[in-house]
């Protein structure tokens, strides 16, 4: 072995110490989707040996030295049956086994934690609750179900965790949601995964899995002094929201209070549930998601208010329970000194707590 | 190997090729630019295919060379996205989409059926011209700089974010569809109407089954692929808004509008290669394809299905999670046929008499990796591993087994199976199995590590990667030196073979095929007279008492 080149040797060395088929497990879903992966993998090989077998096998046997003259044979029903049916059963096996997974997975659970990751070209942006604002990184912390609401500013991109076995498209103009929950303390690969231009390799990130007790010295340590909800609540007097939007008896616009997760019924006669989808669409496009009742007076936002601006108003208006704080902003374009700081209603609620400066 | 062959040529001594031929009836270059023959027509497509697939496969070459190193260091990440993208649009759109059908297809076709040519000769010699225009325009595409949309020109990034030549690269694809479209038509056409006497749908050879079921695709599917290239060009150029959020268009109805065509688009590139494997099998084992019908009903079961899986390259996307059932299940069902043919082909091989002339070889290994690219299919297929494994290398891996593991495979394994047919000359048989194992362990070696690298994570289309993929790379890009090797090696020997290559005679396998008992070369009518079928498809005993009567008479 002296002569080969030291070059190549440490290659080897190299990759035989750090040879790996998988990506390292570090979420509730991964094993689960390992064992989905590695049951296709058996029967990938099954079906495999068999066809080598079959053609190996038939080529020694039936070699023209061996066996001068063909005999010839139609086909068999039974075999053919025999050879649609297994592989069509083993299929149907993957289906019903890989949909389970995947609703799992588009699935989040309703104690979830919710982070909003916004793509561009050529860097992925994420908002804390807590008004954390992170680029081409992601901190979450392990045994918390965590949810990500994801859109693209520009083109598709795609966020994906392999190791969480995760990713989601981020598409311009409508949100998409994944979610996962992180066992593993360590530091993994964001990818962006959708070609998106120029710098489409350069579109990545790390991910930063920490223990509760870490994550929340993290949170602390990193936020910048408002909410999510509170930018919110600025951006919602800025842009003089509450003119209408301002839950007095004549207002023009519908109250807001407690609107997130409750049934409206549209201008179109179509009742929907209010998501986060339904509040941007309505920010952005609101001549044709009108509450009934209410005239299609309101003016279009879009493209007065960045992907991050609807992700707070929108974290906003999830946690408006009480009209006390459009009532405050009726009149004022200044946020009155003492509530620099403090957290807005419901920002610090049974979801997320302990993430907002205290 | 010598001693067990089928191969049984003239008296070399003796022996001349046919002075009159498809190949020397007129001269001069007018008399092919303006030929109806579909042999020439046929000939033509053979020398711009190829001239494409080189161009195609040299920009491979390029990737797979910016990919041994993590780091972006041999070209701009621009100049890599624009070599990937070309990459993607020459080989699919001008070299695998035309691959058998166009060539091997145009060639066989009304031979398969008995036929003088084509039902349509001048337009078979227009789709040529139009697929020469669409060839131009992506040609003039890449020297003016070229186009980074990828092959799938996914909005809005084509329509809003680029400044490269989008528009020209859409309307080069536009034209070639019109080609394909064209192509199609003249098989359907043929199929149904110019069969010979005797010649019923069950007696066709199983090649001409699946011509018919990638015909179908082609004219059903292409019109879908031209609307949506206007579409990208005519937001790009005139921002009409049909896909662009900010004008209340929907960025997914373009997902929807390139897959609708784009998936069928895969099985139009694999069904005529099945139809190859068929052939080359049943001759080379002296046996009937095992479950003729089966196999014949599973090429259009493909059709019918493959229309309706398109949402399987969306499952990611945000469409509805019971969409992504629906399609998913039915990803599952087109899978089915493809299994059947594989152990039909497998079970062909019992109690035949085997040999392993090249043909046989490549058509072995289609065999092999094509089994590897389906059944990775169904991993994608699955909705919950398709979020893990979408979008990475292990979607490239899968395809490219499907693709060049299995229809590049079946396209010399059919070039090489009809070469005599074509040329009336045979290839060099030592070489041409050397340059098929060559191929096979370095299709192997390119593309198996791209599989690991996938379920890795590893995304496609990257530039530059984390440092701890390199390995695999490495290996991956040694393989696909030796695969160049593999598809040079043809090259060189099938252009010396066209001089030097001793002469074939009419039937130098022994095959049943109608187009066997012509001459080799051809005559431009094809066949003396219209034959008259009078036997089943892959009747080796009708063949053997056939020519047991031509040496009783003379």
């Amino acid at each position: 072995m002296s002569h080969i080149s030291p070059v190549l040797w440490q290659f080897l060395v190299k990759w035989l110490t750090n040879f790996s088929l998988f990506p390292p497990e570090a979420s509730k879903v991964a094993p689960e989707m390992d064992a989905l992966y590695f049951f296709m993998v058996l029967i990938s090989l099954v079906g495999l040996t068999v066809v080598i077998l079959l053609i190996v096998g038939f080529s020694i046997l039936y070699n023209q030295k061996r066996h001068p003259v063909a005999t010839q044979i139609e086909g068999s029903t039974l075999l053919e049956a025999t050879w649609t049916i297994i592989p069509l059963g083993l299929f149907l096996v993957t289906f019903v086994w890989g949909a389970l997974l995947y609703f799992r997975i588009y699935t989040p659970p309703a104690n979830a934690m919710n982070i909003y990751v916004v793509g561009k070209q050529w860097m992925w942006k994420v908002e804390h609750p807590g008004g954390q604002h992170e680029i081409d990184a992601l901190h979450v912390p392990t045994g918390r179900p965590v949810q990500l609401t994801i859109i693209s500013q520009d083109v598709f991109h795609s966020f994906s965790i392999p190791a969480f076995r995760v990713k989601r498209e981020a598409i311009p103009g409508r949100y998409t949601t994944v979610w996962f929950e992180a066992t593993e303390p360590g530091t993994y690969h964001l990818f962006c995964t959708q070609y998106c231009g120029t710098n489409h390799s350069q579109m990545i990130g790390q991910v930063v899995v920490m223990t509760p007790d870490d994550f929340r010295k993290w949170l602390q340590g990193s936020t910048s002094g408002n909410s999510l909800a509170q930018d919110g609540e600025r951006l919602f007097a800025s842009l003089s929201c509450n003119a209408c939007h301002n839950s007095s008896a004549d207002s023009r616009g519908p109250n807001l209070v407690g609107v997130y997760g409750s049934h409206l019924t549209l201008a179109s006669g179509q009742t929907i549930t209010v998501d986060d989808a339904y509040l941007r669409q309505a920010i952005l496009n609101p001549a044709e998601h009108a509450t009934q009742g209410y005239a299609p007076i309101m003016p279009t936002y879009q493209g007065q208010i960045s992907e991050e601006g609807v992700f707070a108003l929108v974290e906003y208006l999830k946690h408006l329970d009480s009209d006390y704080r459009i009532q405050q902003t009726l009149n004022t374009t200044v946020l009155p000194a003492d509530n620099e700081g403090r957290p807005a209603p419901g920002a610090n609620g049974p979801n997320t707590p302990g993430e907002v400066k205290p | 190997m010598s001693a067990a062959t089928i191969i049984s040529l003239p008296d070399q001594g003796t022996a001349r090729i046919p002075k009159m031929n498809f190949l020397t009836k007129e001269n001069g270059l007018l008399s092919w630019l303006l030929t109806g023959d579909h042999k020439r027509i046929a000939t033509l497509y053979l020398v711009s295919i190829t001239f494409f697939f080189f161009i195609g496969g040299a920009l491979a070459g390029l990737i797979r060379l910016e990919l041994l190193t993590p780091q972006n260091d041999l070209m701009a990440a621009d100049t890599y996205n624009k070599v990937f993208s070309m990459h993607g649009l020459i080989m699919v759109f001008f070299f695998l989409v035309p691959s058998v059908p166009a060539t091997i297809g145009n060639f066989l076709m009304p031979m398969m059926v008995g036929a003088k040519d084509l039902a349509l000769p001048k337009i078979n010699l227009l789709s040529w011209y139009l697929y020469v225009i669409g060839g131009i325009m992506m040609l003039y595409t890449m020297c003016s700089g070229g186009v980074d949309t990828g092959w799938t020109f996914t909005t809005p990034l084509s329509t809003h974010y680029l400044n490269t030549h989008v528009v020209s690269a859409a309307m080069a694809v536009f034209v070639a569809g019109f080609s394909s479209i064209l192509t199609g038509l003249n098989f359907i056409v043929t199929i149904h109407k110019m069969r010979c006497p005797g010649m019923t749908w069950f007696r066709l050879p199983l090649f001409v089954w699946s011509n018919y079921a990638a015909s179908i695709l082609m004219v059903l599917g292409t019109p879908v692929l031209a609307i949506t290239l206007t579409l990208v060009a005519l937001e790009r150029i005139f921002h009409i808004g049909v896909f662009d959020p900010a004008f209340g268009g929907d960025p997914l109805l373009f997902q929807h509008l390139f897959w609708f065509y784009s998936h069928p688009a895969v099985y139009i590139m694999i069904l005529p290669g099945f139809g190859v494997i068929s052939e080359v099998v049943s001759t080379f084992s002296r046996k009937r394809v095992f479950g003729y019908t089966a196999v014949a009903f599973s090429s259009v079961a493909i059709a019918v299905f493959g229309f309706f899986v398109w949402a399987h390259h969306m499952f990611i996307m945000g469409i509805s999670n019971y969409a992504a059932l629906v399609f998913s299940l039915l990803t599952m069902l087109v899978a089915v046929p493809s299994a059947i043919k594989i152990y039909n082909w497998a079970f062909t091989l019992y109690k035949g008499s085997i040999t392993f002339e090249t043909p046989m070889l490549y058509a072995l290994g289609f065999m092999g990796l094509f089994t590897i690219g389906g059944l990775t299919g169904v991993f994608l297929g699955a909705t919950g591993t398709d979020i893990h494994l979408t979008e990475t290398y292990f979607v490239v891996a899968h395809f490219h087994f499907v693709m060049v593991g299995g229809m590049l495979m079946s396209f010399l394994a059919g070039i090489h199976f009809w070469w005599p047919k074509w040329t009336g000359r045979m290839y060099p048989e030592k070489i041409s199995q050397l340059a098929a194992l060559t191929t096979f362990i370095g299709f192997n070696l390119t593309f198996f590590p791209q599989f690991i690298l996938g379920t890795l994570g590893m995304p496609r289309r990257y530039a530059a990667y984390p440092p701890e993929f390199q390995v695999l790379n490495v290996f991956s890009t040694a393989g696909a030196t030796v695969l160049g090797i593999g598809y040079l090696l043809p090259i060189l020997y099938l252009t010396w073979s066209l001089k030097y290559g001793e002469i074939a005679g009419d039937n130098p396998w022994q095959a049943t095929g109608l187009e066997w008992q012509t001459q080799s070369p051809p005559l431009t009518e094809n066949f003396p007279e219209i034959p008259i079928m009078d036997h089943e498809a892959y009747d080796y005993e009708w063949l053997e008492r056939m020519q047991r009567k031509e040496v009783a008479s003379v």
